[in-house]
């Protein structure tokens, strides 16, 4: 691998959620627990998890939006975690962030131009001259019209407005953008349009991109590796084909089997994992493996220890008992596995 | 009787008022749902496929709308036009509903139990005692753990998927013959849906009730549905058979929305073919085809000038000018226009 655009090592990020516990301690809670991974230049990764996996917290960690408890952060050679105000101030050109919701991260008094220039008025020092040209030059290439630089916010539609948001975040050729759920607010086929967009602009930008989002689809789509996020740890990550056709973590075989597929007929014939249960309160994650009280495979040993991290052939690992204890699937597949077990529910 | 469809809505059209005068936001829509089977309704925002059902039901008055004209028959009686206490007779009772955001639907200051019991003593005119014990059962039905206790808990103290299954139970409870579902899994994980989805096919099994849900997601479709009918720009563009749709969609619509999803694109070994353009607006409806500006299958003349009708093909009905001669299954990659 190339040298890393970013690198993140054992983030943990916690949250203090006040001294109402038993005696008055101080309870924090972990929303992201000793996550690491690695983004090349020009590369998406996707972390994908469900409400509660601490998938957005991570994202928001990483661009130092909110408190960082411990773990590094490298944009290229500069270390995130230790940049005091002024060296912030200079990384904040260098990454970028999109947000889900287009209504609200666009300032609905700024006109479009407006909204575009700003990254270059506070972090460059062009003439007016430039800027204007800048700016026509990113709306085109964002496919909306450089004439619009002069209308507001409201007359866009959901896409155009995240075309927009996606402009701004681009105006400074950043390193790294992080994509926290871009499409999940939009129709179909307007999704369609930015997750295409999202490719056309990172080919010709050579920006990384972290894709934080829940929709599986849209994931492997985007990202050629992928990271699966449950109760603030990463369970499973590799080549998104891998991860996706052959999942070794009895998670993301759960997760995957839950989307349904548009056609009736495959539907009828699926092997389905059922969770059953809710996600676990993160301020006391079940001990040993934090997936285990919902797992259909859990074993006596998933409660006493935390699961090794087992390296798969081809990239990353399967943080799960099962390659080594009962089945020992020992790095293969789950898909034999659960298989055999047919329609598997744990209610 | 028994053959008759269980609803049925014909040319039902709606109008709300608007800065634009009156615009009209569902037209002619005409579906049946029978006994014992479920249906759902696809569309995008804005397609009208909510407020046909809120119609059919008499709830679009309270909000400013007005039905224009059709007919809504349920169970041998015409709902158009019916008084609200004859309708409060039937909705709640006969007619069970379940929405996208459980926690607005539900009163926070009152436990699940009392809410369920209240359904049942007002439809039902049961007793306290025999209301109690059948909110208990339908906590029961719905897979609530320990309902016998859980009963007495307020809305607050169940996770996003229970509280959809208290919803679930409390729709239910009166044994209703429809089951109206409007996106009930759309605020969920995917994992909590595809147990909802689960327990509806499994109360629908087990009562024989119809289900009428409607979703924008057409993987949701094929996993629950029976028949399907796709709407766009307030009119009903396709209804079929669900195989049918998948199998050999008819409209360019429903086959444009299957090839924009990411998991089709995948499958296929393609980028996401997008429908250009946005979706058609009520003040501006197009003339002719309203999916015309967006169609890579449109040809000036049939599909531009005079408005189409709902016509049969095989085993699906289908808007559109060249619905005879299209071959819509399966299309092989193409160049995004």
């Amino acid at each position: 691998m190339t040298k890393p655009c970013l690198t993140v090592e054992n983030l943990v990020v916690t949250y203090d959620v006040g001294s109402t516990g038993f005696m008055g301690q101080r309870r924090l809670l972990h929303a992201v627990n000793d996550v690491s991974f690695e983004i090349a230049a020009g590369e998406t990764l996707g972390l994908v998890g469900e409400s509660g996996s601490g998938k957005s917290t991570a994202g928001l960690a990483i661009l130092r939006l909110i408190d960082i408890a411990s773990g590094k952060v490298r944009l290229g050679d500069t270390d995130v975690v230790a940049a005091d105000r002024a060296g912030m101030r200079a990384l904040r050109k260098r990454m970028q962030m999109v947000f889900q919701d287009p209504y609200s991260s666009l300032n609905p008094s700024m006109t479009i131009a407006q909204l575009l220039e700003e990254p270059l008025i506070v972090h460059a020092n062009f003439p007016a001259a430039e800027r204007r040209e800048r700016v026509a030059r990113m709306l085109e290439s964002v496919g909306l019209h450089a004439g619009y630089a002069a209308r507001y916010p409201h007359e866009f539609s959901g896409g155009q407005r995240q075309r927009i948001a996606i402009a701004r975040s681009m105006m400074l050729h950043p390193e790294l953008v992080v994509l926290d759920e871009p499409v999940s607010a939009l129709d179909v086929s307007t999704q369609s349009q930015i997750l295409n967009l999202l490719k056309k602009i990172q080919g010709e930008s050579g920006t990384a991109f972290l894709l934080v989002a829940h929709d599986l689809a849209v994931v492997r789509l985007m990202s050629p590796r992928v990271a699966v996020m449950y109760l603030g740890e990463i369970v499973e990550t590799g080549p998104s084909a891998r991860v996706y056709d052959e999942p070794r973590h009895p998670y993301t075989a759960a997760l995957i089997s839950a989307v349904p597929f548009p056609d009736p007929e495959r539907q009828r014939k699926m092997d389905r994992i059922i969770l059953g249960g809710d996600l676990p309160s993160p301020l006391s994650p079940p001990s040993g493996c934090r997936f285990r009280t919902r797992c259909p495979f859990a074993m006596d040993v998933c409660a006493q220890q935390a699961p090794p991290r087992v390296p798969i052939e081809g990239g990353g690992y399967a943080a799960c008992h099962l390659h080594a204890h009962g089945p020992k699937l020992g790095g293969a597949s789950l898909n034999g596995f659960i298989h055999k077990q047919k329609m598997v529910v744990t209610e | 009787m028994a053959d008759t469809p269980l609803l049925q809505i014909k040319d039902l059209s709606v109008q709300f008022p608007s800065p634009h005068g009156f615009l009209t936001v569902v037209d002619k829509v005409s579906f049946n749902v029978a006994r014992n089977e479920i249906v759902c309704v696809v569309g995008e925002s804005g397609s009208g496929k909510s407020v046909t059902m809120q119609a059919a039901v008499g709830l679009v008055q309270p909000k400013g709308g007005r039905i224009t004209s059709g007919s809504v028959q349920f169970d041998g009686n015409e709902l158009v036009g019916m008084g609200n206490r004859q309708l409060n007779r039937i909705r709640g009772n006969s007619i069970g509903f379940i929405f996208q955001e459980p926690m607005s639907s539900l009163n926070p200051a009152y436990t699940v139990g009392e809410q369920i019991a209240e359904v049942v003593r007002r439809h039902r005119g049961a007793s306290r005692a025999d209301a109690w014990k059948r909110a208990i059962e339908s906590l029961d039905r719905v897979h609530i753990a320990s309902a016998a206790s859980r009963v007495h808990d307020y809305p607050h103290q169940f996770s996003g998927g229970m509280r959809q299954r208290v919803m679930i139970a409390m729709a239910i409870a009166c044994d209703p013959k429809l089951l109206i579902a409007d996106e009930p899994t759309t605020a969920l994980d995917v994992t909590i849906q595809a147990r909802i989805l689960e327990l509806l096919r499994e109360l629908q099994r087990d009562t024989g009730m119809s289900v009428l849900f409607i979703t924008h997601d057409l993987g949701v479709v094929a996993d629950i549905a029976r028949h399907v009918v796709v709407m766009y720009g307030a009119q009903v563009v396709e209804a079929a058979p669900v195989d049918e749709l998948f199998k050999m969609p008819r409209h360019p619509y429903t086959a444009g929305l299957l090839e924009a999803m990411p998991q089709v694109a995948l499958e296929r070994g393609h980028d996401p073919i997008a429908i250009p353009g946005t979706v058609a607006q009520a003040h501006a409806w197009p003339s002719g085809c309203r999916f015309n500006p967006r169609c890579r299958y449109r040809v000036d003349g049939p599909c531009t000038t005079v408005p189409l009708q709902l016509e049969p093909l095989g085993a699906s009905r289908v808007r559109c000018a060249r619905a005879d001669e299209l071959n819509l299954a399966d299309q092989p990659a193409m160049v995004n226009a």
